[in-house]
């Protein structure tokens, strides 16, 4: 097994650990983390998937990886003003259909 | 001098353009609407400059920095491209001109929204000429965050809910699509869509990443069961927003999935049989719900969601005769853009005059805004498919494409559908016509307003007239 | 204290865990076995190698991303311009609370601060042949700056005074302009002239470079600064 593949694999446990916590948790920073998380992942899986194939380093993976990295940054920190705004227009940093869960809920997996 | 201008690189302009115009209505905020208006007027030149071209000369190619797929990227369109172009500046023209005049006792809100407005518009016309799927992500991303920003330009709280909402999604949806991009490239090694097609035989190679960009991408036009976005962030947008939203970025991504579809045609009935069948879901999910609404706009952002359904039943009747499914199924993609960027318009004037949208309490609006109501009423009749429309000229596609191969129940799916939409649209209507026992505040709604609705759904009717010349520069990109 | 065994109102039910445990599972299998599965093609590795002489820059990732795809680079400066626009339209800025910076703090930035321009500057001057170039560089005078703001300052650009925004819009606007100013004689957007190649990345390197820190620093402060418009 190439190092590439374990780098894209690793990647690919990373995506579904952070699809499980989008969907599951309520506080609105959580869920902007998962989504941080499983772009990371994905990024991991571009990178490791390009590098499966030997021979020279291949830069364009990499610098699709750059590419996405600052169009994540620019997504995640956008979410976060919009999560700070609604903590202060709602009171709560939640969506209304989770806004009568336990926001800081540690045991439910 | 006629020469330049058919020469002229307009593929390129149609996207230069609007984001120069951003850049400059960003940094001089106190003449962002003029910069605004102008910008958009010029991007709607450069978007019918390349469907002249294209209608004229055949599909181009603009190979952005000289070196060609697969080491660089290219620019193509086709005849797909440029009546999704075209589309775009119709509806984007209108919804300028409207929002010049809607913002004007917003001067804060006016400020931001021209900046978004043309970077979205700048995305738009980005993809709808890309042909390269990393590019077509980036463009992607540009879209989703422009469009959620625009949302949460309402500031209230339903808006931040509504587009916080829709920002996970799309994130969702576009991290589906670059999952797609990474196996597609370790398999094939390239980013060129011509390529990708070429070179793709199909296997789990292909299957994968289709599958997970296709699952991004129906995400990102909200179809059943992946709408519940929608509804709230389209409903809570102030009106020419909501237009933007439903009219044209909802289609951008239905765009990019047919395109996908064109390039790699994959085999099979499973997948067209459960799109077409998540379609017929939406038709009847949206409509219902868009009856049971009490508010307009609410009403409106439902009828999107039925709207998008019908796209879908394409799917499943592409088999005997692709050009006429296909053909439907973008057809009413043009007319739901105009009809339903005209609703969201009227919607809006409704709102300005009478400081609310309850349904129930429309109190004869059309004694005050004769204008608004006829833009309402034509937008109707395209959505509900009656002669002689644009919607029109798309459902009797798809229903022709579902007769001659016997496929009854899209046919009634769509006839039912039909209904469905007209009778939601007549609620409307009714009340219209009717007073309403409390008293309301009256505004006065500028003519500009109305007029630009009214444009818009007198668009999507002459739509269907356009039908004999629109549809031939389909030929050689269906499959 | 939760009731053992029974769910809080609202939470997710055993239906939603197992479903999305499934989906996940599947999507796993799916993308697991794509990646084992071998590449038709190679990749771009080659058509790299074979025009990097032409491109203006030694390093292969640089070239890529300011030559062969700066379309894209463009584009995704277009979303980090769009992202920052969007976090203005939410409103002002939120209020830190006035407390004293720490000395360790103030003590730490008079020494991180100059260094952090530093290296800055070699990062993006060794963009063009080493791993580096205005990304990196952007971040690493974003991460300053924001050292700067949490010690109760705002970073001010003592040009005669130019309002922050000019800081946000002139990377994309510079990279737009060069872009569009090859394009004579025949010339493609972006398609540079060989030989004036490598001076032109780096001119829209260092621009992008002061939009990328603005936009970054203007990110971290949530929202639109007082003297913004």
């Amino acid at each position: 097994m190439s190092s590439g593949l374990l780098f894209a694999l690793g990647g690919l446990g990373i995506v579904v650990i952070g699809g499980w916590a989008l969907v599951l948790r309520a506080h609105l920073i959580r869920k902007v983390l998962a989504i941080n998380i499983m772009g990371s992942g994905a990024f991991l899986i571009l990178v490791g998937a390009g590098s499966m194939g030997g021979g020279d380093v291949d830069p364009v993976p990499q610098a699709m990886v750059i590419t996405g990295i600052v169009v994540a940054i620019s997504a995640t920190a956008l979410a976060l003003a919009l999560v700070l705004r609604i903590a202060n227009a709602t009171g709560k940093p939640a969506l209304p259909e989770d806004r009568e869960r336990d926001l800081m809920d540690e045991e439910g997996m | 001098m006629l020469e330049q201008f058919a020469q002229a690189p307009w593929m390129l302009w149609a996207i230069a353009l609007p984001l120069s115009g951003a850049l400059l209505a960003f940094a001089l905020p106190r003449r962002a609407a003029p910069i605004g208006v102008v910008t958009a007027l010029l991007t709607a030149a450069a978007a019918f400059g390349v469907l002249l071209q294209v209608a004229l000369g055949g599909a181009r190619v603009y190979r952005l920095g000289g070196w060609g797929a697969p080491l660089g990227i290219d620019l193509l369109a086709d005849g797909l491209s440029v009546l999704m172009l075209a589309m775009t500046a119709i509806v984007g023209t209108a919804v300028s001109i409207y929002a010049r005049v809607y913002l004007v006792t917003s001067p804060e809100k006016v400020r931001r929204f021209w900046p978004l407005w043309l970077f979205l518009w700048a995305a738009l016309n980005a993809l709808f000429q890309s042909s390269d799927v990393f590019n077509l992500y980036v463009t992607l991303e540009l879209l989703g965050l422009s469009a959620v920003a625009l949302v949460a330009l309402t500031g209230s709280g339903p808006a931040l809910w509504g587009a916080m909402r829709y920002l996970l999604v799309s994130l969702l949806g576009s991290l589906a699509y670059l999952l797609g991009v990474a196996l597609l490239y370790h398999a094939y090694g390239t980013l060129d869509l011509a390529l990708l097609g070429a070179r793709a035989e199909g296997g789990l190679s292909l299957a994968v990443p289709l599958g997970a960009m296709i699952a991004g991408l129906l995400l990102k036009t909200g179809l059943f069961p992946f709408h519940v976005w929608l509804p709230p962030a389209h409903g809570s947008a102030r009106a020419p927003v909501s237009a933007l939203l439903s009219g044209l970025v909802v289609k951008a991504s239905f765009y990019l999935l047919l395109r996908l579809w064109f390039t790699f045609t994959p085999e099979g009935q499973g997948l067209p049989i459960l799109l077409g069948s998540l379609g017929a879901a939406a038709v009847f999910w949206g409509s219902i719900q868009a009856l049971r609404q009490k508010r307009l706009k609410l009403l409106v952002a439902y009828s999107t969601v039925a709207q998008l359904g019908y796209l879908f039943i394409a799917f499943p009747l592409a088999g005997l005769d692709p050009a006429l499914a296909w053909g439907g199924s973008i057809y009413l993609a043009l007319s739901h853009a105009l009809a339903k960027g005209a609703m969201f318009l009227a919607a809006g004037s409704i709102m300005t005059q009478g400081g609310h949208d309850e349904i129930d309490e429309l109190d004869r609006v059309v004694d005050r805004m004769p204008l608004t109501l006829a833009a309402f009423a034509l937008a109707g009749i395209s959505l509900a498919g009656l002669p002689p429309s644009g919607g029109f000229v798309g459902k009797w596609m798809l229903l022709q494409a579902a007769m001659a191969q016997g496929e009854w129940f899209w046919a009634a799916v769509m006839i039912v559908g039909g209904v469905l939409t007209a009778t939601y649209v007549f609620r409307v209507l009714g009340f219209a016509f009717t007073k309403s026992p409390h008293v309301h505040e009256a505004h006065d709604v500028p003519r500009t307003m109305e007029w630009t609705a009214l444009l818009l759904a007198l668009g999507a009717v002459l739509l269907g007239f356009v039908a004999p010349w629109a549809l031939p520069l389909l030929d050689g990109v269906l499959p | 204290m939760k009731m053992a065994g029974r769910p809080a109102p609202g939470e997710p039910g055993l239906l939603l865990r197992t479903g999305l445990a499934l989906l996940l599972a599947a999507v796993a299998a799916g993308v697991g076995l794509a990646l084992f599965a071998e590449p038709v093609a190679p990749g771009l590795a080659g058509a790299v190698e074979a025009e990097l002489a032409r491109s203006g820059a030694d390093n292969p990732v640089t070239a890529v991303l300011l030559n062969f795809r700066g379309y894209d680079t463009l584009l995704e400066i277009a979303v980090l311009t769009a992202a920052l626009v969007g976090v203005w339209a939410l409103g002002p800025a939120p209020r830190s609370k006035e407390t004293t910076p720490s000395p360790v703090l103030l003590g730490m930035n008079s020494v991180l601060i100059p260094l952090g321009a530093l290296i800055c500057a070699y990062l993006l001057w060794a963009g063009t042949a080493r791993p580096g170039g205005a990304f990196q560089a952007g971040a690493v005078l974003a991460a300053v700056s924001v050292l700067h703001i949490l010690a109760g300052r705002r970073p001010r650009m003592h040009l005669p005074e130019a309002p922050m925004r000019w800081g946000v819009v002139i990377g994309l606007a510079v990279f737009l302009a060069v872009g569009l100013g090859v394009k004579g004689a025949g010339r493609h957007f972006l398609e540079y002239p060989v030989d004036l190649a490598g001076g032109l990345i780096l001119f829209v390197e260092t621009a992008a470079t002061l939009s990328i820190a603005v936009i970054l620093a203007g990110l971290f402060i949530g929202g639109r600064p007082e003297d913004e418009p």
